[in-house]
């Protein structure tokens, strides 16, 4: 418990059909890998839409496919998580204001704030329940979705829409890529691992998921549990960590399938999952997938979509592979993310049983 | 698990003071801390009235021992700043003691760095100190908090606009109840920024006298600056330590308006929600509801809203009501938690603080607020709520232990 319901997600890869999976994979030579976005007007009245910002959009749209996919009209609660919210309207905003605080379109300022997608989604679905939005690094859709377990664990509700998401432009990415974050030139995604550079290929996306108390017969798979841990003081060892998180929830390493991986190709912090696989997890099948949407904040999105569809499906697409090793049975996920070996991630997904 | 909520601790800092004892200092003489720009750099000085923060960005930083620093956000210095207050105020040495966690609200986040790089960026992409932006998103004050604290079990960042704190206080407060954690510093921060004032002022809702809020001349809000925490423990640990309860978190409610991105609906449902829920989930009936510290940000839109939302849950038994905001102006991602350290020091000093700038009842409203300080009162159980753009509403009920 809960149930993963219904998958909404836009990002560089074809994703938005939701009876496909990974069946067909975009190839990029880019700075940044940028989203495939749908015909907005299946989603969203177009009179409505030629004034939203494109991170609103991808956000409605991911939300509704969401909801479409899982059969629920009203969610009891919309929870979103960014990193970096609207960065493209902030841009504007900043841009106006340094020519002497000359500013007077309050269009971008009322589209910049953090909760706008989660807040314009309820005002799409007329849905007054409880509404919340994480702005929290690379925490901000898993503590979403703890927020999530909590409400349900409270019986404050019975399903829930919970996202991710992020946008990139230009100019956040030359910025960023000064303190080396991001890669330095443009690099074919689906290669970024043999680059052996520092930094990661930036990335997009908006993944929604509906969340439910009660499986159904298209239900992709359960999540059981998420944890954030922030290190700084580098005083915790991370397979600890991970072996109290599947202690708490009855499992053990061999009971791990499949171990999906945050693998971004920055050579400087990739290691730290290498080493923890390697060292803790010995014989487990690795996949990856950031050489599919990019590296953000809210990342996690696609790997969790990746990790529901694979559990529905029992199948898993050759390009996620991290080494050689077949799952040999299709049971528990643990999807693993860390930020500068600081910011660690957890999400455990079981299949439906 | 703990099924009950305690305040052990609270810090803040806001324009009308340094620490929780100034701050009741000027509340209890009603003694406002809006007034003309002084230390903030904007094009609307002398025009536009703001609540700052009496401390410049070096004070700060001399008085949280970073002397010197130049990598700290204004936002975070506030943040650490009344964070510590609130530790200190709980007498909580060991942090390693407990599960502990952080939550705290921002809105802008770093901005008031990084709006000064954007400015040199834009000449030339290779130009603007990376100093200036590397700070930029919201989790930087809150794991500089963090860093400071040495607290590390679970920490995270909420942006509801407006109602932000509110929504940390009740994402602590179920982290407690649902056995994660022990304790939970919540709060939020807000230091003033160009892009704030600017934002706010394209929507022509800053009044150029300063707020009054629910007067039927009010003509808008007044933007103040500021952080606010509180500590939040498991009944465990406050008997086992036989702690000093300040206060007890008995309720709250988070529902969305779901009307326009920036207008209250006319009926008021995401307040009348959020407030019902609170209530709801307190057990207790409107009538023992002692007094309402409300949003009332000065906004035509806002009090109307939430007048209208009063009268609907109270009827014609409207408890004493007022807002601070012409005292702190709105801080923003801090206004939540700033306004329930005001409702703590209300139960605690027997004492309603007045809403102050206030002459003329609103037309549409059968209510009025308090307009001048009531003391020598028994104060339950306070609800104090925190309304935001994107009808992100909250509320939450602060009661007597």
């Amino acid at each position: 418990m809960p149930y993963i319901n219904g998958i909404g997600l836009i990002s560089p890869q074809k994703t938005v059909d939701t009876h496909e999976f990974l069946t067909e994979i975009m190839e990029y030579q880019a700075d940044f890998l940028k989203c495939i976005e749908p015909v907005y007007k299946k989603y969203i009245d177009p009179i409505q839409s030629r004034r939203m910002s494109r991170l609103i959009k991808m956000g409605i749209a991911s939300a509704k496919i969401s909801l479409m996919d899982a059969g629920c009209d009203m969610p009891d609660a919309i929870i979103t998580g960014t990193g970096l919210g609207s960065v493209e309207e902030t841009e504007k905003i900043l841009g106006e204001i340094s020519k002497d605080e000359k500013f007077l379109n309050p269009t971008p300022f009322i589209q910049s704030t953090y909760n706008t997608i989660s807040s314009q989604i309820a005002i799409q679905l007329k849905c007054h329940n409880y509404n919340s939005t994480y702005v929290h690094r690379n925490f901000s859709f898993e503590n979403g979705l703890l927020d999530a377990l909590m409400l349900m664990e409270e019986e404050m509700a019975q399903n829930i829409l919970v996202g991710g998401i992020d946008e990139m432009t230009f100019n956040h990415l030359q910025i960023i890529r000064r303190v080396g974050q991001w890669k330095k030139e443009p690099v074919n995604n689906l290669k970024v691992r043999e680059y052996q550079t520092p930094g990661a290929l930036a990335g997009e996306g908006a993944a929604f998921f509906t969340l439910g108390k009660e499986k159904t017969a298209e239900s992709y798979a359960e999540l059981l549990d998420v944890l954030t841990l922030f290190d700084i003081e580098q005083t915790t060892s991370i397979p600890d960590v991970i072996e109290r998180f599947l202690e708490k929830n009855n499992l053990s390493r061999p009971n791990i399938d499949l171990l999906i991986l945050g693998v971004n190709g920055d050579i400087q912090y990739d290691p730290v999952y290498y080493q923890m696989s390697n060292d803790f997890f010995p014989g487990v099948p690795q996949a990856w997938f950031k050489h599919l949407c990019g590296e953000y904040y809210t990342a996690t999105g696609f790997a969790l979509y990746a990790a529901a569809n694979i559990l529905k499906r029992r199948e898993y697409p050759p390009i996620m592979q991290l080494n050689d090793l077949q799952p040999s049975s299709w049971k528990n996920i643990l999807i693993y993310n860390q930020l500068r070996n600081i910011n660690h991630a957890l999400m455990l997904v079981r299949a439906i049983s | 698990m703990s099924k009950r909520v305690y305040v052990t601790g609270i810090g803040v800092v806001c324009a009308i003071g340094n620490n929780v004892d100034e701050t009741l200092t000027s509340l209890l003489a009603e003694k406002s801390g809006i007034g003309e720009i002084t230390l903030f750099s904007s094009i609307h000085k002398g025009i536009l009235p703001l609540a700052e923060v009496k401390l410049t960005t070096n004070q700060l930083l001399d008085e949280i021992g970073h002397k010197g620093a130049k990598n700290l956000t204004r936002t975070a210095l506030l943040g650490i700043k009344a964070a510590k207050e609130a530790l200190g105020s709980s007498g909580i040495t060991d942090i390693q003691k407990h599960r502990t966690g952080l939550v705290s609200a921002t809105t802008v986040g770093g901005m008031d760095l990084s709006e000064n790089f954007y400015a040199e960026f834009l000449e030339s992409p290779q130009k603007g100190r990376m100093i200036n932006i590397v700070n930029h998103d919201c989790a930087d004050s809150t794991e500089r908090i963090a860093s400071n604290l040495h607290i590390t079990d679970f920490v995270t960042t909420i942006s509801t606009a407006c109602s932000s704190s509110v929504n940390a206080i009740m994402f602590g407060s179920n982290l407690i109840k649902s056995g994660q954690l022990d304790r939970v510093l919540v709060g939020g921060n807000d230091a003033l920024t160009r892009f704030t004032l600017n934002g706010f002022n394209t929507l022509m809702i800053l009044d150029k006298n300063g707020c009054h809020p629910f007067d039927e001349h009010r003509a808008g809000l007044t933007l103040g600056e500021g952080a606010a925490f509180l500590v939040l423990e498991s009944e465990e640990i406050v008997h086992k330590e036989q702690k000093k309860i300040l206060a007890e978190i008995l309720g709250y409610g988070n529902a969305n308006d779901a009307f326009h991105q920036t207008a209250s609906s006319p009926d008021g449902t995401g307040a009348f929600l959020a407030m019902s829920k609170a209530l709801k989930m307190s057990g207790l009936k409107p009538a023992e509801i002692d007094y309402i510290n409300v949003h009332g940000t000065g906004t035509e839109n806002n009090d109307l809203s939430e007048g209208i939302a009063m009268e609907r849950i109270f009827g014609d038994q409207v408890p004493p009501f007022s807002s601070t905001k012409a005292f702190t102006g709105h801080t923003l991602g801090a206004a939540g938690a700033v306004e329930a350290v005001i409702s703590i020091l209300s139960i605690r000093n027997r004492v309603i603080f007045p809403n102050l700038n206030f002459s003329t009842p609103m037309k549409e409203l059968k209510i009025q607020p308090v307009r001048k300080t009531i003391r020598n009162i028994e104060l339950r159980h306070i609800l104090s709520n925190s309304f935001g753009f994107g009808g992100n509403n909250s509320s939450v009920i602060l009661s007597k232990v």
